[in-house]
């Protein structure tokens, strides 16, 4: 096992460094002097030749790369040109939004999925299947940003019970905040419960069809009783495994989500920084958002092996 | 005996016909011209002229939907083909070479499933700027690493089978047998991934331009016109409810494809429905 763990932080580091080398190279392809870009045509030469020294524009390549990525480490993402703030103080700012609306999302599609998912592998092929499998296909085909925008037509503009887009901020209490972050975070929680649903289903008649689930009823153990003590445990593993995997959607999702919503989150601060050609901001966000995406695979895995009692295989992990 | 074919199939085969047979159909005709503007009609409610209204430009909707169909299955395509392009060799090659190629495979995944699809291409449009080049740049490089993934789990199953050992002892090549023995073989999971992929891939073109990074006006796309119709909420809500559904009824007929593909070549996976 400490073998494993130990494989498991080495690929991650490794990843988590290409991912760094990516961002920076793929950022180096912006045609034209990105100083000049974010000044105009108009710059004064000498507001421009300031800017490129402070962009380190003036640096050979990899001293710039260097230079970003020690940062990095240390927590230092570089400074915003557009904010003229240290980007890890807008980050954890914008933190404070995007992190309770990915964990609000997370638990609204757990608590969706569950019941629903034994719901359909109680009752297999009868009506509550079928409306669990319809409910399923319906949510996986919906995209996220189009059930935010009908969710806000509904509960906002038609029925006003909650704002139709902003954050009040967590001064106010968490009451308000939360009411602001519900319909953003049920709009990305819809799709995620569709497909956990699905999973867990599955999960639940494999498990079913197990000798000990057969053993526990001629033992005179109730359906329910079977379902919840015996059926449903043994299935959470690859429901965990699927919920982490889904993270990097959930990333994806909040990016967009965020901005149907106007909330001022990570995906907004990257969307908004693409706009003002603040690369220094795209650069930091990106690696982060990364980052969570690579810890949270790797901390699936590593549960899904402390959890799982047989030895662990070649090669596990990751999506395929 | 034959066996009988799955509803899902029967059921996403039909849509995803549909949606292929309405992208067609827009480069012949639609009711009007989809980028023509006609600002005094602008924002209709559905009609006998516009059987799904207009929007802010007085664009008449059908038309711009249906060439947003093409839109769609064009980035789908090119995402998916060069995903496969990518993919399928790489994930064949790391079968074939052993430990070594499985761990090459192993970590360019990881490297790629660090960005999801949405956030690669955000990055490559800071890059390049917006564009329906980028999404497809963006989408590929995901659906390669999936399918090179999804490739090599299959191909290590089919080399570890008695006819390929058989194959080889006949004096085969390497080459030879992935190409007659391997290939065909796992056609069928192939097909099945890409299928999927090619949903996914709809649904990102459609988020990224919503965001107004991915197809570019005046050519219409369905994400652009729920942007679009979000400003409009109050004065014409069908506008956010018609792109929509187009949306949702492709990918419903794609995943729905996929899944009765996979039921149909492998019917273990009948009770499973898993995505």
């Amino acid at each position: 096992m400490l073998a494993f763990l130990l494989r498991r932080l080495v690929s991650l580091i490794v990843t988590v460094w290409l991912a760094s080398i990516v961002v920076f190279a793929v950022l180096q392809l912006v045609p034209g002097d990105p100083a000049l870009l974010m000044l105009g045509v108009n710059a004064q030469p000498d507001t421009l030749a300031a800017l490129r020294s402070q962009m380190g524009l003036d640096q050979p390549i990899l001293t710039r790369y260097l230079h970003w990525a020690g940062g990095l480490a240390r927590g230092d993402f570089g400074v915003s040109l557009t904010y003229a703030r240290p980007v890890a103080d807008l980050v954890a700012e914008r933190l404070a939004v995007t992190l309770p609306l990915s964990l609000l999302s997370l638990v609204i599609s757990t608590v969706l999925a569950l019941p629903l998912g034994l719901l359909a592998a109680a009752r297999r092929g009868r009506g509550g299947d079928w409306a669990v499998l319809g409910f399923s296909q319906l949510g996986v085909s919906m995209p996220s940003f189009w059930i935010a925008i009908l969710l806000i037509l509904l509960f906002s503009l038609t029925l006003h019970w909650f704002p139709a887009g902003g954050f009040p901020g967590w001064s106010g209490g968490i009451g308000p905040a939360l009411h602001a972050l519900l319909l953003p975070a049920l709009a990305l929680a819809v799709p995620e419960a569709a497909i956990l649903a699905r999973v867990t289903r599955t999960a639940v008649l494999d498990t079913l069809a197990e000798d000990h689930i057969r053993t526990a009823r001629a033992k005179g153990v109730g359906r329910v009783a079977v379902l919840l003590r015996h059926a449903l445990p043994n299935a959470l593993i690859p429901v965990a495994t699927v919920l982490g995997l889904q993270i990097s959607f959930l990333v994806a999702g909040a990016v967009v989500v965020e901005n149907v919503f106007t909330l001022p989150g990570l995906g907004r601060l990257l969307y908004q920084a693409i706009g003002q050609r603040d690369l220094i901001v795209v650069q930091g966000v990106v690696v982060l958002l990364a980052l969570f995406v690579v810890l949270v695979n790797a901390l699936v895995d590593i549960a899904c092996a402390l959890a799982d009692p047989r030895p662990p295989a070649a090669g596990k992990g990751g999506e395929s | 005996m034959r066996r009988k074919l799955p509803l899902s199939l029967h059921l996403g085969a039909a849509l995803t016909l549909l949606l292929v047979a309405v992208a067609l159909l827009s480069l012949l005709w639609t009711p009007y011209p989809a980028e023509q503007v006609r600002v005094i009609a602008r924002l209709k409610p559905p009609s006998a002229a516009h059987w799904l209204g207009t929007d802010h430009f007085g664009r008449d909707v059908l038309s711009m939907i249906m060439v947003g169909a093409r839109n769609s299955l064009a980035v789908g395509a090119a995402a998916v083909g060069l995903g496969l392009l990518g993919g399928v060799p790489l994930g064949l090659l790391a079968a074939g070479l052993g430990r070594w190629g499985d761990e090459v495979v192993a970590r360019l995944g990881d490297l790629v499933f660090a960005f999801p699809a949405v956030l690669t291409a955000i990055l490559l449009t800071a890059a390049l700027g917006a564009g329906a080049v980028n999404v497809v740049v963006a989408l590929a490089l995901f659906n390669a690493a999936v399918l090179a993934r999804v490739t090599r789990g299959a191909a290590l199953a089919v080399w570890r089978r008695p006819f390929v050992g058989a194959a080889l002892a006949l004096g085969r090549g390497p080459l030879s047998a992935t190409l007659v023995h391997v290939l065909p073989n796992i056609a069928g999971i192939v097909v099945v991934q890409a299928t999927v992929l090619f949903a996914v891939a709809i649904v990102n073109e459609a988020a990224l331009s919503y965001l107004g990074l991915g197809i570019q006006p005046p050519s219409p796309s369905w994400g652009k016109m729920l942007g679009d119709a979000q400003t409009y909420l109050f004065t014409a809500p069908l506008q956010a409810v018609f792109p929509g559904v187009a949306i949702a009824l492709s990918v419903m007929g794609l995943t729905m494809l996929g899944d009765g593909l996979r039921d149909w070549l492998d019917p273990r996976h009948r009770s499973s429905g898993v995505m």
